[in-house]
Formats: C-alpha cells, sequence, structure tokens
C-alpha cells in the first residue's frame, strides 16, 4: 500500500470515530424534534451543564459557591468529599430529569401550538439561560473530567497496524469505547422505543398530537420523557466530549457540529442521525487531509455545512427524511 | 382623544397613502426626527455615543434587514454575522483601496457588494424551506467568516489579521478612526438609519412587499396566484443583506475601529440581531427599533446595577447576564410572541378609543 493510502485510511477511521460522536449529539435532537416538534438549539448546553454536573458532583463542589460567596462574604467552595463516578453520573441523571421536568413545567408547556419559529427561539433563550446557571453553579474554569474511560493511543492497533502495513495508526481509545456506547445506546432507543409501553407512546406522539391524546396518552409526561431521554443523551455526549477536551464553554458548540449532520440525515429520522454523522465525520476529515493545505486549513468549520447545503438542493428533505408534501 | 382618524381629513391622493396617515403619529415622527437630528448631537458625548447610541443605530439598522428577511419574507436566515463582516471587509478594502472618495459611496458600495453575497446565499431557499434553510445559511456565516480569516489579501496581509479603519472624513469632517468626534459619527450613522428606515418601510408598503408577504403566508398559494417565488425571495434577500451589509459596514468602521471577524462577527451576532427581531416584533419596522433599543440597553443596565451599584465581581454579573438574557427571551415568548410592537399596536389601539373601553 502507497504512503498516501495509508494515511487517508487512518484519516478515515479517524473520522468514522468523530462521526460517531457527531450522531451521539444529533440523536438527543431527532428525539426531541419527532416528539414535540422542537428544534432543541439548548441540545449542545444540556451536554455542558450535564458535564459540569458530573464534574462537580464528583469533586464534591459547592453549587452557587461564586454566588454565595459574593452575597454573603462567606468562603466555601467544597464539601470536602469525592462521590465515585457511577454513583455522580446517577445523581447528574437525576438533575437532567429535574431539568426536563422544569423545561416542560414553565417553559414549553406555555408554548404549545406556537409557531416552530418562536419555539426554536425559546431553546436559544433556555440555551443562554442554562449556560449561565452552569456557570454560575459550578464556576466557568476549564475542568477536566475523568470517569475511569481509557484515553491515549491504542497500542494494540498500532502495533499489529504496524506489523502489517509499517507504519503504525494511531486511534485513541476513548474513540473506541465512545463508538462502543453509541452503538449500545442507539439500540437501546431503538428497543425502547419498539417494544415498551412509554416508547410506543412516545411514537404516538411524534405521529399526531391529536390522536396520541384522544387515545389517552398523557402528552405533559410523554415531553418530560422526550426531554429526560434528550437529557440522557446529553449526558453520554457530555461525558464522551468532556473527557476527550475537558469541560468547557466550547462543549456547547458541538451543537453546532450536529446541525449539519441533521440537516444531511432529515431531522425527523434515527438512522438518519448516525448515517449522516459517520458521512460528515469522514468527510470533514478527508477535505481537511485532501484539500485543506491548499486552503489554508480550518476547513472543518464550514466543511460540513457546505456540504450539507449542496446535498439538501437535491434531496431538501434529507437522507432519510420524511417525504416533504406540500398542499395550499 | 387626540389619537384618531376623525377630523383629520385627507384632500389629495399624496395625502391619503402617506406613511403615518394618523396626525398624533406624524407629529411624533417629526418630534423623534428634530430630537435626533436637532438636539441629541449638541448634548452628545463619547460614553453615550459608545456605549448606547451606535449601537443601537446599527444595530437597528441590522435588525430592520433581517426582519425584511424573516419577518416579512419568512425566510429565516442564520447568516446576520457573516454577511455584516461581509460589509465590514468590503468597506475595508474600498477604503484602503480608494481614500479619496466620500464615506457615504464606500458604505453604500459596501452594501450593494453584501447584497450580491447575499442572493448568492439566498439561492438554495428556493429549494430548502423552514429549518433546513435556517441551518444552511449557519453555512454562509462559517464560511465567510473562516473566508476573511484565511485569506489574506483581505485584511490587507497584515501581521495580527486584524482590519483597522484608517481616518477618513465626510465634507472636511473626520468620520471614522479614534480622532473622530462622537456627534459626526452618530450623525453619519443616524442618516443611514433614517434612510434605511424610509425605505424599508415603503418597499414594505408597496408591490414588493406584499408579494414578500405573500410568500411568507403561503408559498405556494403565493405562486399559483402569480406571486414569482424566484424575485419575491431573491429580491429579499438583496435587500434584507444591503441593509445588513450598511450595519456591517459602519459597525467596522465608526464604532469598533479594529475588528477581528471570528470575534465581532461570529455566530453570536447572528443570534443576537435575531433575538432583536423576535422581542421587537417580526413584520415590524418599529419593532426592529424597540428590540435592538432593548437589547443594546439591557446589557449595560445589568452592568451598571450588578458591578457598580451593587459591586458583584464582574465574572458573576456577566453570567447573571446570561441568566436574565435567556429568562427575559422565553418570558417575552411566552407573555407576547409577537414582541413589542405588538404591545405598541394594542396601546394605540386603547389610545384610539379612549376614553372609552371597548
Amino acid at each position: 500500500m502507497s504512503d498516501q493510502l495509508i494515511f487517508a485510511t487512518e484519516v478515515i477511521l479517524n473520522g468514522l470515530m468523530a462521526g460517531v460522536l457527531y450522531a451521539l449529539v444529533a440523536l438527543g435532537f431527532v428525539l426531541i424534534y419527532k416528539a414535540s416538534g422542537i428544534f432543541n438549539y439548548a441540545q449542545g448546553v444540556m451536554a455542558l451543564f450535564a458535564a459540569m454536573t458530573l464534574v462537580g458532583i464528583m469533586n464534591g463542589q459547592v453549587p452557587f459557591a461564586h454566588l454565595i460567596n459574593a452575597i454573603f462574604g462567606a468562603h466555601i467552595t467544597h464539601f470536602g468529599w469525592n462521590v465515585p463516578a457511577l454513583l455522580a453520573i446517577i445523581l447528574t441523571m437525576g438533575v437532567m430529569v429535574l431539568l426536563a421536568w422544569a423545561v416542560q413545567q414553565f417553559v414549553m408547556r406555555h408554548l404549545v401550538g406556537q409557531e416552530p419559529i418562536i419555539l426554536f427561539m425559546a431553546t436559544i433563550g433556555l440555551a443562554y439561560f442554562l449556560e449561565g446557571v452552569a456557570d454560575l453553579m459550578w464556576g466557568s474554569e476549564i475542568k477536566t473530567l475523568d470517569v475511569g474511560l481509557p484515553q491515549g493511543l491504542n497500542v494494540w492497533i498500532d502495533d499489529t497496524t504496524y506489523g502489517i502495513l509499517g507504519y503504525g495508526f494511531f486511534i485513541d481509545n476513548l474513540d473506541i469505547v465512545a463508538t462502543v456506547i453509541a452503538a449500545l445506546l442507539v439500540a437501546a432507543l431503538v428497543a425502547f422505543s419498539q417494544y415498551t409501553k412509554q416508547g410506543r407512546a412516545m411514537r404516538a406522539v411524534a405521529d399526531d398530537h391529536q390522536a396520541a391524546l384522544s387515545v389517552g396518552i398523557s402528552l405533559n409526561f410523554i415531553w418530560v420523557l422526550v426531554w429526560s431521554v434528550a437529557g440522557f443523551v446529553a449526558l453520554v455526549a457530555g461525558i464522551m466530549w468532556g473527557t476527550k477536551s475537558g469541560v468547557q464553554f466550547s462543549l456547547s458548540l458541538i451543537a453546532l457540529k450536529a446541525l449539519p449532520v441533521l440537516m444531511l440525515g432529515g431531522f425527523t429520522s434515527i438512522p438518519g442521525a448516525i448515517v449522516g454523522g459517520l458521512i460528515i465525520g469522514v468527510g470533514e476529515k478527508l477535505f481537511e487531509f485532501a484539500i485543506g493545505p491548499l486552503v489554508g486549513g480550518a476547513t472543518e468549520n464550514w466543511f460540513a455545512y457546505v456540504l450539507a447545503l449542496i446535498f439538501l438542493v437535491f434531496r431538501p428533505q434529507g437522507l432519510f427524511g420524511e417525504k416533504i408534501i406540500e398542499r395550499v | 382623544m387626540f389619537y384618531r382618524e376623525a377630523g383629520d381629513f385627507k384632500t389629495s391622493y399624496q395625502s391619503d397613502s402617506q406613511t403615518f396617515p394618523i396626525k398624533f403619529d406624524r407629529y411624533r415622527y417629526y418630534v423623534v426626527l428634530v430630537v435626533a437630528f436637532g438636539i441629541i448631537p449638541f448634548i452628545i458625548n463619547d460614553y453615550w455615543a459608545n456605549s448606547l447610541l451606535l449601537p443601537f443605530l446599527i444595530y437597528a439598522i441590522a435588525a430592520i434587514g433581517l426582519n425584511i428577511l424573516v419577518g416579512y419574507c419568512g425566510q429565516v436566515s442564520l447568516g446576520t454575522g457573516g454577511f455584516m463582516a461581509v460589509g465590514a471587509y468590503s468597506c475595508y478594502k474600498l477604503m484602503t483601496a480608494f481614500p479619496e472618495t466620500s464615506m457615504f459611496i464606500h458604505v453604500i458600495l459596501s452594501g450593494g457588494i453584501t447584497a450580491i453575497v447575499g442572493v448568492l446565499f439566498g439561492l438554495p431557499s428556493l429549494r430548502i424551506k423552514g429549518f433546513y434553510l435556517a441551518v444552511a445559511t449557519l453555512a454562509a456565516q462559517f464560511f465567510l467568516v473562516w473566508l476573511f480569516n484565511r485569506v489574506p489579501w483581505f485584511y490587507n496581509y497584515s501581521a495580527s489579521g486584524q482590519i483597522n479603519a484608517p481616518e477618513r472624513d465626510v465634507f472636511g469632517i473626520i468620520i471614522t478612526g479614534p480622532n473622530a468626534p462622537a456627534w459626526a459619527t452618530y450623525l453619519f450613522c443616524l442618516i443611514f438609519l433614517t434612510l434605511c428606515a424610509l425605505i424599508a418601510r415603503n418597499l414594505t408598503r408597496g408591490t414588493m412587499g406584499r408579494t414578500w408577504m405573500a410568500i411568507r403566508d403561503m408559498d405556494i398559494a403565493a405562486e399559483i396566484i402569480g406571486v414569482n417565488p424566484l424575485k419575491a425571495k431573491m429580491t429579499a434577500f438583496a435587500v434584507s443583506s444591503f441593509f445588513v451589509g450598511i450595519s456591517g459596514a459602519l459597525f467596522f468602521a465608526l464604532y469598533l475601529g479594529a475588528v477581528e471577524v471570528g470575534e465581532a462577527f461570529g455566530i453570536q451576532k447572528s443570534f443576537l440581531v435575531l433575538f432583536m427581531v423576535i422581542i421587537g416584533g417580526l413584520g415590524s419596522i418599529f419593532g426592529s427599533f424597540a428590540g435592538a433599543a432593548f437589547l443594546v440597553l439591557l446589557p449595560v443596565v445589568l452592568k451598571v446595577v450588578g458591578a457598580d451599584m451593587l459591586g458583584w465581581p464582574t465574572d458573576i454579573v456577566a453570567h447573571l447576564q446570561l441568566v436574565i438574557v435567556g429568562g427575559l427571551i422565553i418570558v417575552f415568548l411566552i407573555m407576547e410572541p409577537h414582541g413589542l410592537a405588538q404591545l405598541w399596536r394594542v396601546a394605540k389601539e386603547k389610545l384610539r378609543l379612549w376614553p372609552f373601553p371597548h
């Protein structure tokens, strides 16, 4: 194999792994959009919020310590204990469910029946709000998140490929774990929506609100459920990205990475989110590898969007989206 | 009592179709013009100009531009920051290439260039609708910012990658650079805002505005009754980008003076202008003013109250500001999804019937 081809293969592999992470974020969007028609811009900030809460609980930080200190002149920072990772994850999940309930109770319930753009704006407002609350609660400095996931170069792959090709592939252990977890998560979500009572109810609501209401499904409950599931997906994405690059503001920008994935895959399709994520992940890494150096690099910022844009011109509903039927 | 049509007889077609048909509105409009042009320039100082008035004027132009696209034509755009950057960079290139030409011409030309770019990125709107379009316009945002960051020709190969506004004058009065007097920059922006508002108001009342609104309300139905969607959408993108480009040029040349593109024209700017439009009211020129004023004023008030009066650390105030802005947006959308303009409309309706309740 020529060197170029080997490099390209490595780039593709890494692209696939990055794509899985994009897909993970995109999943959260798709879930909420399918069930309630809300395009949840706050998904990225929810991932940030989840990751920050997880770190805060693990380190035993006092919530709102900054604010309390500023108002009362105290000097508290930590409770002085450390919570094991698994327990902290469960506690964080509880916080995310609480958040889902609050969002439904105080925001979305009052906006039922509004135009989609208004709902979308409300989630942008929510994103600002959550970001501010997360910073006030846990402080805005960059934190490291370590829940015991393996990290760093996978030596086995490096050795094996070196033995076969004479060049060791650099593949991060974390990416492999993320891929496995994402696959499990998708399988679990599919099983949940196909085989459980709540999952079926969720799909019914996604299909037709009024019909679902008329057969006795509680919309309120389903929407809290959907936001909780989206919160769970956000937590998983937050753990992955937080372990990879630290828990900081830029974590919330992964939402922007997920948008072209959604466009490509279609807003309403779970398999679409996965396939779209993989295409975008591979596409942008390959483009950066092949064309990037010619035009000054950092093409990852826009390549996904332009790809999705060109794609949409030919297929406006995305790869797997429901066919758009327009009537007067 | 005073706010009603009765007794205000129109004797010519011209007076029948004027912008403000009600006498009180007309006088209010004249009073605002007199105060803005005749009084404020004499009492303005640097603090007021830089922290409140200039951003308000410039954002109001951008909000009018975006409102034409989103509020009147129904095409949601998240690329405002990118288009403002086009205005800023074309203004910079023009200013450095033709130092002798008047700034008026530079700013208008930058608007024109932005309009062309806007039409280019608006072309997909013929195929893509709704949210897909909103996300598609993000392509413009990211691509344009990247372009101005990476291609050295746009920033004249300067070492820092920034662009700095050189000193330029209009009729002998310096209006850009650090030595520009506050009243001159203020008046320059005000003239542009007045012109833009006038043009926008009259465009939206005429044929063009009506075709936009037809497309917004239901594009297929509009097409069936003979509205050309290509023409309507492209003109909306062109006019909108023209205004946004002007505001970008002013934002760079008169307000900031030095610009780093990712910071000044990032995605946050797109959202900020969109917030102005939504909080002010979709499909209302007055709403654009109200929204811009609200969102320019809010951070300043919060900073004065939080940091200066209560003496809290600035980082807490900054975080609280996020919480309050986010919360306010949500509260606003719940209480009044049609924005400040709707409150104004309701107030006018009440005034018209006053002193009777119904």
